[in-house]
């Protein structure tokens, strides 16, 4: 009789592996199997920033209904990135944010940043678990590192199911801590950018005058408050609001805004300031239809800060599936956001200096869209490969704000389109 | 400020309903032999994770919203 080499199993090995670091026995861990996530993201913006994220899942269901979920996320992001400085119908000279030497942009151009080069590590872990009757609490935790960045959390969260378990209400908490450390340290606010000559022996001097810290910090605490409703055999509904304040460092040390003449020349360029205190308050909806066609998934959200951000998020998916258990999940999500009340595009040279500004189109007016489409099938034992496509655009506005002299010839708000594709694996 | 005003009422009027009305709630639902629908997992709330967390990494670091389904604290310096 012929003996036929065992194939390594993958998810034995992880299963090995993850029983391994939680110092479980071989023969509990045997019991009780793990279900696992993989998946692979690229996202790509047409000349800008293109970011590659690897995630893998495993999740691990106890006897007594106890769920353990562990996530290693790694992305590797790459690519320019505007720097929020305006065009100019002539070439312009940056200073890099290290203090390393020097950019040029050419003219018509929207300044982008090339040095964009990061590496994230992610470690989440969650514990959920039934306690007394009616009731499941979870808490977990999440590690973030990348070179100039470090963010920590922790939160916890308790539900209680009503009504044959039609009716759950749940609240949660969570806290933050943002550690920034960018190359060549956080700019002083409102300050120039020296755009002197980087070979000159005094630059370094001159651009360290520009500096006021190593690092920054923020925390973040964040209250959400939920109801979850069974309305009938085919429809569920969620409703939350939830509470964020922030405060710390909010400012981005990457991001200059265009000091101006008369005619939109630019004459300086300013570090941005941004106030470091944030209140947030979001109201979420979402339902779930189960149509004999397919499934339905609707949500909305609107958000209000005390920046002056308003915003509204709509998100439709549609699974259809078919009769091999394959499916496929058009996707259409749509958002849009007012301008944070310190957003200026550009400051007159000639005005006094406000005491909060930024350039970031981010957190100005600005529109998007997202269109998309998942395809998922079955590959036997319970394992499953989906694949998604999605395209994405980004129309930032003007907010009221009138062009003057030369910046009526250049693009002040360009539009990005970016690509995201995505292969998911579940075993 | 009007519309967001509205909005504002709306949302906490749906709220309070959901809350208040709990007694209301009880003639919605299904008995537990009727979940066969409701148990499938494209029926979760969040039927996706692994897409549903890429996808507020995207949106956290290019718009200025976060959170809502689930807490949007913290994050990267991934701009």
């Amino acid at each position: 009789m012929q003996l036929k080499a065992k194939k390594p199993n993958l998810k034995v090995m992880l299963t090995t592996a993850s029983c391994a670091l939680l110092g479980t026995t071989a023969t509990v861990c045997a019991e009780e199997t793990w279900q696992f996530d993989t998946a692979i993201m690229h996202y790509a913006e047409a000349d800008r920033v293109s970011a590659t994220e690897a995630i893998i899942a495993g999740t691990k269901t106890f006897k007594n209904d106890e769920i353990l979920s562990l996530k290693l996320t790694i992305d590797a992001l790459t690519g320019a990135s505007p720097n929020g400085a305006t065009a100019q119908p002539t070439p312009q000279t940056f200073t890099r944010p290290s203090g390393n030497g020097q950019y040029n942009v050419k003219a018509g151009d929207t300044p982008l940043d090339d040095t964009f080069h990061d590496t994230r590590v992610q470690l989440t872990g969650q514990w959920t678990q039934p306690l007394l009757k009616d009731y499941t609490v979870s808490v977990g935790g999440n590690f973030s590192k990348e070179y100039d960045y470090m963010s920590a959390s922790l939160n916890g969260n308790v539900a209680r199911d009503f009504n044959k378990k039609n009716t759950t209400l749940s609240a949660g908490m969570a806290y933050a801590y943002d550690v920034i450390e960018p190359e060549g340290g956080i700019p002083k606010p409102l300050s120039e950018m020296d755009v002197g000559d980087s070979n000159d022996p005094n630059f370094n001097d001159d651009f360290n005058k520009t500096r006021i810290a190593s690092d920054e910090s923020k925390s973040t605490i964040d209250l959400l408050f939920g109801v979850t409703q069974v309305i009938n055999r085919q429809m569920i509904v969620q409703l939350n609001y939830s509470y964020s304040t922030v405060s710390g460092y909010m400012t981005d040390p990457f991001k200059i805004i265009s000091s101006v003449n008369k005619n939109g020349e630019s004459q300086a360029y300013l570090y941005e300031n941004r106030p470091d205190e944030r209140t947030k308050h979001a109201f979420f909806g979402q339902t779930k239809y189960h149509f004999d066609s397919g499934i339905l998934d609707a949500s909305y959200r609107y958000m209000t800060d005390d920046w002056q951000i308003d915003s509204h998020t709509f998100d439709f998916r549609y699974l259809i599936p078919f009769t091999n258990g394959h499916f496929i999940e058009p996707h259409f999500r749509l958002y849009t956001q007012s301008a944070a009340e310190f957003y200026q595009p550009f400051i007159a040279q000639d005005e006094a200096k406000p005491n909060f500004v930024s350039a970031d189109y981010r957190i100005g007016e600005l529109d998007t869209y997202t269109v998309g489409l998942k395809y998922g099938m079955p590959l036997g034992d319970g394992n499953n490969l989906s694949f998604r496509l999605e395209y994405y655009h980004q129309t930032p506005k003007d907010n009221g704000t009138q062009a003057i002299g030369v910046l009526k010839e250049v693009e002040l708000y360009e539009q990005v389109d970016a690509i995201i594709v995505q292969v998911t694996y579940s075993f | 400020m009007l519309i967001v005003n509205r909005y504002k009422v709306l949302v906490a009027l749906s709220l309070v309903c959901s809350v208040v009305g709990m007694s209301g709630c009880s003639s919605l639902g299904v008995e537990p032999w009727e979940r066969d629908l409701l148990a499938k997992k494209e029926m979760a709330l969040t039927s996706a994770p692994i897409d549903a967390s890429l996808d507020d990494h995207i949106y956290f670091s290019k718009e200025a919203t976060s959170g809502g389904r689930s807490f949007g604290g913290g994050g990267c310096g991934c701009n």
